[in-house]
């Protein structure tokens, strides 16, 4: 039994694939002759390229084979149970389409009219009605016990080594490695220039963030999450894990990783007008790599406190607060400052970045609930807020002049 | 099932003597049944052309990686008022005009039991569909949460989502009237002879159809005035922060909302189930265990709803029993498949244009049964939850489903309603377009979802740039087939060959024993029904 489930297997995810991809006309074939050619020097190398080139960009789908069929390479123990029960049904499923459509195929193709078949009369058989009653029951039964076990080990977040508290923003993820005081936001870093076509999309487009989360190989990582605004989605599919960060609720889940690497996935619950740009990057390190990531991001902790007291000069600050403007603000307020008109107000002109300082500063600090103008008190650091207000306060048309320090923020906090 | 007339003579050739008011009056003030399933049948393709010009922006949008044509805030809008409506403004409203046009018809009354109410529950529609197409041209423009609708994202919205609460209420109200309309005229306006289990099938689904909607529809009226004293009054129904729970929404919500989804379905079941037996020359094969089956579908649809929200992080016992439910479906969803295959088995198939769409609704609404069934699968729901599979299963089930059992009911009766043949060659030409264009958009979403791609998003990595590209591609050619099926319409409306009392050969129900088209008060004298 385990060899024919190991031949099916087999079959799904190397052979079925190769006859789906000839189907297509071996578009994916031609990619690496054409990387090849590039890499020569010959005139009729050149040629072709430039001609491949041209046709890639009409059809950027060409670009980069890449028709993935399947569910991505499992990473965790529970990705490969989640993997191996869609096969199973998956193959399931092809022998009920077999016996489904075989008989609906030979009837439309034997029993037309056109063939001058003779109707036949019946219209009822109570034993057929009873055995395709029963035997979908059996399948089904056959199917529910594998998935029932599945689950209950996929809501089994006992004897976890680690807890990372993980906190959904709009549009960013906070991570908080709970008894370890460690805590960090983590921010897409696709620059906007890629999204808007004005730079070569990198190899991870979407898909890369500032700082990721980082956590220990071999080792049962629980995650307690919840949101600080909307219903976010925590998703890394090499995990198979996916999870809701919900305000004001806490829900928890796990995952163990053996294998150190870099994973990717997304926020996958909508969350707004920056749902598409909330990546999720995991950094699984080695323990001892681990423990001296650790001891970096403590020692980040101090220095930072070191500074609180620092006074910046109007340019340093301006740079800082772009950065921090482009992370936080510009997916509502957008670059230029003017806003979505009736859904994201302009600040270009505006009273509040035009107006008292300590009014600006509050609003960044506690936000204006219910809209979607969040409250970064906890999310930024005095430095980063006050960048931020001093950058609003003398960009575009708001030439007031203002410098905002650290320490004017500070005083803000209640 | 037996409908044979002994009395076909009622209402033949006394249109004459009808005194209709004509011009926009007629329209304005009809509470004729068949006028009025006209106005639904219309109002509802105009409702399909507009979110469908929305799809087309969509997938010009994801054609390719980066931002093109929209940004984010409006391809929000884009996919949140494609779901709407889709859903309010497309299918319901033509199966509801359907009903208007066929039921009579099927059960030999003489119009609905209601008629004011009728014309009432119809004229709603433009003002709902109006307040809706109307918010795309507010301040902060349409809503942009999805068409689920969830706090807390929900309250986070301009004007437009209160108008677009105000809109889905009048379309509830209508519903709601509709669905008392069609229970009353079946339960009581049935032909003599005709009992309950010798009704069409089509009349059977819309029957449990009409309970569905009037069960549930009121649920949805509730959620979304929670939502509307949470975003304006102060109340904290859904808000965590005043010891409300977000969740809750969702489950009020998808309690209504998995029934509403078979009530897009079953009479969908219905309009397939009355043309395969009339083009394979042979009677319906299991017509109680059919019945029995569309009323499991109905009980079973109260009881799997937490099945859209494994992801929100259930207690064991929760998932599994929304699990074991959800699975169940699939065994008398599956007796209507088999069903199908039985009626076909051993007929005399003929491949007019209706029979083309049936045939590829079996097929293909199967294949959105079997993408249900792993769904139903909580360790792969989780994998797979709001990701374009998810898009794909239900583009298979509405698309390949719903609207194509309604193409097939056009097709199916457009020669009883207008009198006029429809052109047969450029009706399967529509049909392969939208049967293979369909598959090129939305078989590669299956791939996209196994791969990681979250629906609902404006921009992807660039390892699902591929089947994207693809997806546009058929996308836009499905799109454009459509506008063939509305000169299909128009041209048989205006014209064309006389159809007959009788085009389709193999046809007994009732409505084919009157004049086609029939006339404007027909069955005044009920037939008899053996």
């Amino acid at each position: 039994m385990q060899n024919v489930d190991e031949f099916l297997l087999h079959m799904w995810q190397n052979v079925a694939p190769l006859v789906i991809l000839k189907s297509m006309g071996g578009i994916n074939l031609s990619i690496p002759k054409y990387r090849d050619q590039r890499a020569g020097h010959s005139c009729w190398a050149r040629t072709t390229s430039s001609l491949f080139a041209l046709f890639a960009r009409l059809v950027p789908a060409l670009a980069r084979a890449d028709f993935a069929l399947n569910l991505p390479t499992p990473a965790s123990g529970l990705a490969q149970d989640i993997y191996d029960l869609h096969t199973l049904i998956l193959w399931i499923c092809f022998a009920i389409v077999l016996v489904v459509y075989l008989p609906m195929a030979i009837a439309i193709l034997k029993h037309r009219k056109s063939a001058d078949h003779q109707p036949a009369k019946f219209h009822d058989n109570l034993t057929v009605e009873i055995i395709w009653t029963v035997i979908p029951i059996l399948i089904l039964l056959g199917m529910a016990w594998p998935a029932t076990k599945l689950v209950a080990s996929m809501k089994d977040t006992s004897k976890s080594d680690l807890t990372i508290k993980v906190t959904g923003y709009q549009w960013k993820w906070e991570y908080e490695y709970l008894g370890d005081d460690i805590r960090f936001m983590s921010n897409s870093s696709t620059p906007k220039e890629q999204i808007d076509g004005e730079q070569p999309k990198g190899e991870h487009y979407l898909l890369e963030v500032d700082r990721p989360l980082v956590v220990p190989a071999g080792q049962k990582v629980r995650l307690v999450l919840t949101s600080s605004d909307v219903i976010h989605a925590w998703w890394v599919p090499a995990f198979g894990v996916k999870q809701d960060a919900i305000p004001g609720f806490i829900r928890d889940t796990w995952f163990k990783v053996d294998q150190p690497g870099t994973y990717r996935g997304q926020c996958a619950e909508l969350c707004g007008v920056g749902h598409g740009f909330m990546p999720v990057v995991v950094e699984v390190v080695s323990p001892e790599k681990f423990a001296v990531w650790k001891q970096e991001q403590k020692a980040l902790v101090a220095a930072a406190a070191a500074n609180a007291g620092k006074t910046y000069q109007m340019a340093e600050l301006q740079s800082l607060g772009e950065k921090v403007y482009t992370a936080n603000c510009a997916a509502c307020h957008q670059a230029n400052g003017v806003g979505i008109p009736g859904a994201f107000p302009a600040l270009s002109g505006s009273k509040i970045a035009t107006g008292e300082v300590a009014g600006h500063i509050d609003i960044i600090l506690n936000g204006k609930p219910p809209t979607a103008m969040a409250a970064f008190g906890k999310q930024l650091s005095d430095l980063d807020i006050a960048a931020v207000v001093t950058y609003e306060r003398n960009k575009w048309d708001n030439k007031t002049g203002d410098l905002v320090q650290p320490a004017d923020v500070a005083a803000r906090r209640k | 099932m037996n409908t044979t007339t002994v009395n076909d003579t009622a209402g033949h050739h006394d249109h004459d003597h009808d005194h209709a008011p004509a011009g926009l009056m007629r329209w304005l003030t009809s509470t004729n049944h068949k006028d009025i399933g006209t106005l639904y049948l219309w109002f509802s393709l105009f409702m399909f052309f507009f979110a469908g010009a929305l799809a087309m922006l969509i997938r010009a949008e994801l054609f390719q990686p980066g931002l093109q044509y929209v940004q984010p805030a409006v391809f929000n809008q884009l996919t949140t008022m494609h779901g709407l409506i889709m859903i309010f403004g497309a299918i319901m409203p033509s199966l509801v005009g359907f009903a208007n046009w066929q039921v009579p018809l099927m059960i030999g009354a003489p119009d609905m039991a209601f008629p004011r109410l009728n014309n009432w529950s119809f004229w709603l529609l433009p003002a709902a569909g109006t307040l809706l197409i109307a918010t795309f041209f507010v301040p902060g423009g349409a809503i942009s949460g999805g068409w689920t609708m969830y706090p807390p994202l929900y309250m986070q919205g301009g004007i437009a989502y209160d108008i677009s609460i105000l809109a889905v209420h009048i379309l509830g109200v209508s519903s709601i009237m509709g669905a008392i309309n069609i229970i009353v005229t079946i339960l009581n306006m049935r032909a003599p002879g005709m009992t309950l289990m010798k009704m069409p099938l089509f009349v059977w689904t819309w029957l449990i159809t009409a309970f569905l909607l009037v069960a549930v529809m009121p649920v949805l009226a509730c959620a979304i005035t929670m939502l509307l004293t949470d975003r304006n009054f102060g109340t904290h129904f859904f808000d965590a922060a005043g010891g409300g729970d977000p969740v809750m929404f969702q489950h009020v919500f998808w309690f209504f909302g998995h029934p509403e989804v078979y009530i897009m379905i079953l009479p969908a079941f219905g309009i397939v189930s009355t043309i395969l037996p009339t083009f394979a020359r042979k009677p319906l094969f299991g017509y109680v265990s059919m019945v029995y089956a569309v009323a499991s579908i109905a009980f079973l649809s109260f009881i799997v709803w937490a099945h859209h929200m494994f992801t929100t992080g259930m207690p064991l016992g929760g998932q599994l029993f929304f699990m074991y439910t959800t699975m169940l479906i699939a065994i008398p969803t599956g007796i209507k498949v088999f069903n199908w295959v039985a009626t076909l088995w051993r007929g005399s198939i003929s491949f007019e244009t209706p029979m083309l769409f049936s045939l590829a609704f079996v097929i293909l609404f199967t294949i959105g049964g079997f993408s249900g069934l792993v769904l139903a699968l909580v360790p792969v729901d989780i994998q797979l939850q709001d990701t374009y599979y998810v898009v794909a299963h239900f583009h298979y089930v509405l698309f390949s489903g719903s609207a194509m059992a309604i193409m097939a009911g056009v097709y199916y009766w457009l020669p009883k309603w207008t009198g006029h043949m429809y052109d047969e060659k450029l009706g399967k030409l529509h049909f392969w377009l939208t049967a293979i264009a369909f598959n090129i958009t939305f078989f590669p979403m299956h791939f996209l979802g196994l791969a990681g791609m979250p629906r609902r998003i404006p921009d992807y990595a660039l390892q699902f740039a591929d089947f994207n590209a693809i997806a546009s591609v058929g996308g836009l050619l499905l799109g454009a087939s459509q506008l063939l099926f509305l000169y299909i319409v128009v041209k048989c409306a205006r014209g064309g060959a006389p159809a007959g009392d009788q085009p389709w050969e193999g046809a007994d129900t009732l409505e084919w024993t009157l004049s086609s088209p029939p006339p404007y008060h027909s069955f005044v004298t009920p037939p008899l029904v053996k």
